[in-house]
């Protein structure tokens, strides 16, 4: 079984004249247990593939499943929050400014209709490697790395199976990127998680990802293994100029 | 002598919790060369850069012993003189160019504006001139881009613009601030391209500012390494892979690399005595 | 959850730590940075401290004033301000004007306190469905909201208490059905940014409901923008609320209530200026007060630059 199947997926925004297409035919699945990454530049539609898993980009058409079941338009039911949770890009953009990493954690549990909130909390806090101190901070008492730790603790809340990872480190620095990477990759071992991580940097989806696909202007142009890329044998054209980019010289 | 000579440059902000000190006594010199300065966010590399025009925003303090413009002391001019040296001997380009243009004008009126505020000529030379300089950013249909308005424009195109609105009144130094961190990676070689050629063309010096290692270490010839407000180290760019600092090399090491995979990256160990340390002169 | 502060901390240093230790902690210490911004504001301290006083005068007028405010004595009329007895004279009836201004201020304070509770609260209601929900929800509401915005806010006012009779309930009721409509402008721009953003999107992917996310996510951050948009209105009220009572719509004679003082004293304004001026003067002291303290209140509260 698939943990994410997209068939045929078109997601626009606008209509008649004004109409964009943001991902055009996309196709790809994603098998349970694995991580696969989307590339692309900016306005390739990579990350409105996953607003549009989530419910968050309403007009699209096409198929997409989840760990089998089909979904439909933007509404989600809670099993479907409970399987597939999203981590954002900009840490300082998705925690609410007046509320502490506590009630960020608590209203999430008690969404996801969890008894012993307060235990669960501390735990999920030491699973992101953040320490009970910072259990009571706001986010303008935290770090970029922290605040992104707090943003993956509330994603891990309601135990998902599936992980959206929209540019989870293009707003840190180097450093806390290796850090925030590290954090996934064990949390991805340790809780059996299934990834669809986007980004621009190919060498972090090399690192993350079992397979990855290349977009352009909305459409998928090649999907290929890691280690195609690191072997430099992409197919496409386009793949190879991003690769070329990349590349330290 | 140096093109720009900067002594012992501290940038202070006064908190309730006391003051913090953003850049702590750092020296270097600039001749005409790409000097890069590297850092993570918060150690003091864009304060830097700002220090040198004096565009730190109250109430933070700029003190320094020096800050030498082909020997004449930066500090010791009036806020009109400075407003002469900003833009005529050196200008700063930003990392987001969306917010550095006027989005309620044309992007040739502002370049034409910017012409003629430095050079007393006609309306229709300062029009040949401004579509001369998008021609020289690589804008390859000049006559269209002057006609739009910069939502009109994409991120790179932007930065092209800044760059060469920038570049009209001829600086001898270009500052730029992460000029490239907000482009996509193939439209982020164009414009390092760009500002290359010009660079070496115009005999200008150039601070570039940016957290990239890898891009600073292909785009400049010597690297300023800060760290707590500090120069940690100072090498030339393309030994930047053979820096010495535990520092510099936590940070070369903890990011990934296509041709080495490995299940964990190298976490980088931050040293308490780093900090500490006195900062290194970045100069000859 | 205990308060684990170790004996040797201050309490300055337990309220600024950075690293709280249970949830009122958070809350108290939040509070207190605010406290302490706010100090810094000269102007906004000394505005709070004119509303203080108020409030201590309008607590205790009973055993200030040094009159009865009501009582007559027309042989004693029209007394000029330090005549002795009178610090601020008296007024047509022979009334001491200082004991009318000290008990008028409970009535002022009354009106600006309902006023203050209904409309913003209307508006935010408002404003923040109509922000959140969209589409037709959000059409209806706000042409709503224009209808009453297009009024001149006392040509409105007069023809509700026209409509309801004339008294200060109904005063503040028609007041607050004038104020609400800035009040719902506000708290709508200000939620479609805050829809946007991705705190609100990560909490819907947590299968909040629409509720929840208007009064748990979405007013916190409005709430501190009205605040401050209220306390900027409030001499707007005190204006209008003196106005109904100039027009003898509001309070009704012989009610002590500033407007309604400068109306009775406005026949004698050549020949007996303060019977008029100083409720003048009482009322502009207070909307200045209000006005700095709510300049003081954005700087700390606007949740664009909130906590840094």
């Amino acid at each position: 079984m698939t943990a994410l199947g997209i068939d045929n997926l078109n997601v626009w925004f606008g209509t008649d004249r004004d109409r964009v297409d943001a991902v055009k035919a996309a196709r790809f699945d994603v098998a349970i247990g694995e991580s696969f990454g989307l590339v692309g530049e900016s306005g390739s539609g990579k990350s409105t593939i996953l607003r549009a898993i989530t419910g968050l980009a309403p007009t699209w058409s096409g198929g997409i499943t989840v760990e089998g079941k089909a979904l439909q338009g933007a509404k989600r039911d809670r099993e479907f929050y409970k399987t597939v949770q999203m981590v954002f890009q900009d840490p300082y953009a998705s925690l609410h400014p007046r509320h502490t990493v506590d009630q960020v954690l608590s209203e999430t549990l008690h969404l996801h209709g969890m008894a012993d909130i307060d235990a669960r909390v501390e735990r999920l806090l030491h699973d992101v490697g953040l320490g009970k101190r910072f259990r009571f901070r706001y986010p303008h008492q935290l770090s970029g790395g922290q605040r992104q730790r707090v943003a993956i603790a509330r994603a891990l809340a309601g135990e998902p199976d599936i992980l959206l990872l929209d540019e989870p480190t293009s707003a840190l620095d180097v450093s806390v990127q290796a850090e925030i990477l590290n954090l996934l990759t064990d949390l991805r071992e340790e809780h059996k998680l299934t990834y669809l991580m986007v980004s621009h940097d190919l060498p972090v989806i090399g690192h993350m990802c079992d397979r990855l696909a290349v977009m352009k202007d909305g459409e998928i142009v090649e999907i290929m293994q890691s280690d195609d890329l690191r072997n430099n044998t992409a197919k496409h054209a386009y793949s190879q100029s991003l690769l070329a980019a990349s590349v330290v010289g | 002598m140096s093109l720009l000579e900067v002594e012992n440059l501290w940038v202070r902000f006064p908190t309730r919790q006391g003051v913090f000190d953003a850049v702590r006594g750092v020296s270097f010199t600039l001749d005409r060369e790409r000097l890069g300065i590297v850092g993570e966010s918060g150690s003091g590399k864009s304060m830097t850069g700002r220090a040198i025009l004096r565009l730190i925003r109250k109430p933070g303090i700029v003190e320094a012993d020096y800050i030498k413009l082909e020997g004449q002391n930066l500090l010791e001019l009036t806020e009109p003189q400075m407003r002469e040296v900003r833009g005529q001997r050196i200008s700063m380009v930003m990392q987001d160019p969306k917010f550095s243009l006027n989005p309620v004008m044309t992007v040739g009126d502002q370049i034409m504006e910017a012409y003629l505020l430095h050079n007393n000529t006609s309306k229709a030379q300062a029009r040949a001139k401004s579509i001369a300089m998008l021609e020289a950013v690589s804008i390859r249909d000049p006559e269209r881009v002057m006609r739009a308005y910069p939502h009109e424009v994409s991120g790179g195109m932007g930065q092209r613009i800044m760059i060469a609105m920038m570049l009209i009144p001829d600086p001898q130094i270009l500052i730029a601030d992460e000029p490239t961190s907000a482009l996509d990676v193939s439209v982020q070689r164009q414009v390092l391209d760009i500002m290359d050629g010009l660079v070496k063309e115009r005999g200008m010096g150039l601070i570039f500012i940016s957290h990239d290692l890898n891009l600073v270490s292909e785009f400049c010839d010597r690297v300023l390494i800060m760290y707590a407000g500090r120069i940690v180290e100072v090498c030339d760019a393309d030994k930047l892979h053979q820096a010495q600092h535990p520092y510099t090399r936590g940070l070369l090491n903890s990011l990934p690399r296509l041709d080495q995979p490995r299940k964990h990256l190298e976490v980088l160990k931050r040293d308490d005595t780093w900090a500490d340390a006195a900062s290194v002169r970045g100069g000859q | 959850m205990s308060d684990m502060t170790a004996p040797d901390l201050t309490w300055r240093a337990w309220l600024l730590t950075d690293a709280p230790t249970s949830r009122r902690h958070a809350q108290l210490a939040s509070f207190y940075q605010g406290w302490l911004s706010l100090r810094s504001n000269t102007m906004a301290m000394f505005g709070l401290g004119i509303l203080i006083f108020l409030l201590l005068v309008a607590l205790f007028a009973p055993f200030i004033a040094p009159y009865d405010p009501f009582v007559q004595s027309l042989g004693n009329r029209l007394q000029p301000m330090g005549a002795e007895g009178h610090l601020l004279g008296t007024d047509s009836l022979g009334r001491d004007i200082l004991s009318r201004l000290i008990y008028g201020s409970r009535i002022t304070l009354y009106i600006v306190a309902l006023v203050a509770l209904i409309a913003p609260v209307a508006g935010l209601l408002v404003g923040t469905v109509a922000g959140y929900a969209g589409g037709w929800t959000d059409t209806i509401l706000m042409r709503i909201t224009d209808i009453f915005l297009a009024f001149p806010r006392l040509v409105l006012a007069l023809a509700f208490v026209a409509a309801l009779g004339a008294g200060i309930e109904n005063a503040v009721l028609a007041i607050s059905l004038t104020a609400w409509p800035p009040y719902a402008r506000i708290a709508r721009a200000e939620t479609l940014t805050i829809r946007s953003s991705d705190y609100i999107s990560a909490i819907r992917l947590q299968g909040a409901g629409a509720l929840r996310i208007i009064t748990k996510h979405i007013w916190p951050l409005c709430i501190s923008s009205l605040i401050v948009r209220v306390t900027l209105d409030m001499a707007g009220i005190i204006l209008a609320a003196a106005g109904l009572g100039f027009l003898g719509l509001g309070a009704q004679p012989p009610s002590p209530e500033w407007g309604a003082m400068i109306s009775e004293g406005r026949r004698f304004i050549l020949d007996h200026w303060w019977v008029a001026t100083v409720p003048g003067l009482a009322i502009f002291t207070v909307s200045l007060a209000f006005n700095l303290l709510g300049d003081g209140l954005r700087d700390v509260l606007d949740p664009k630059d909130g906590g840094q």
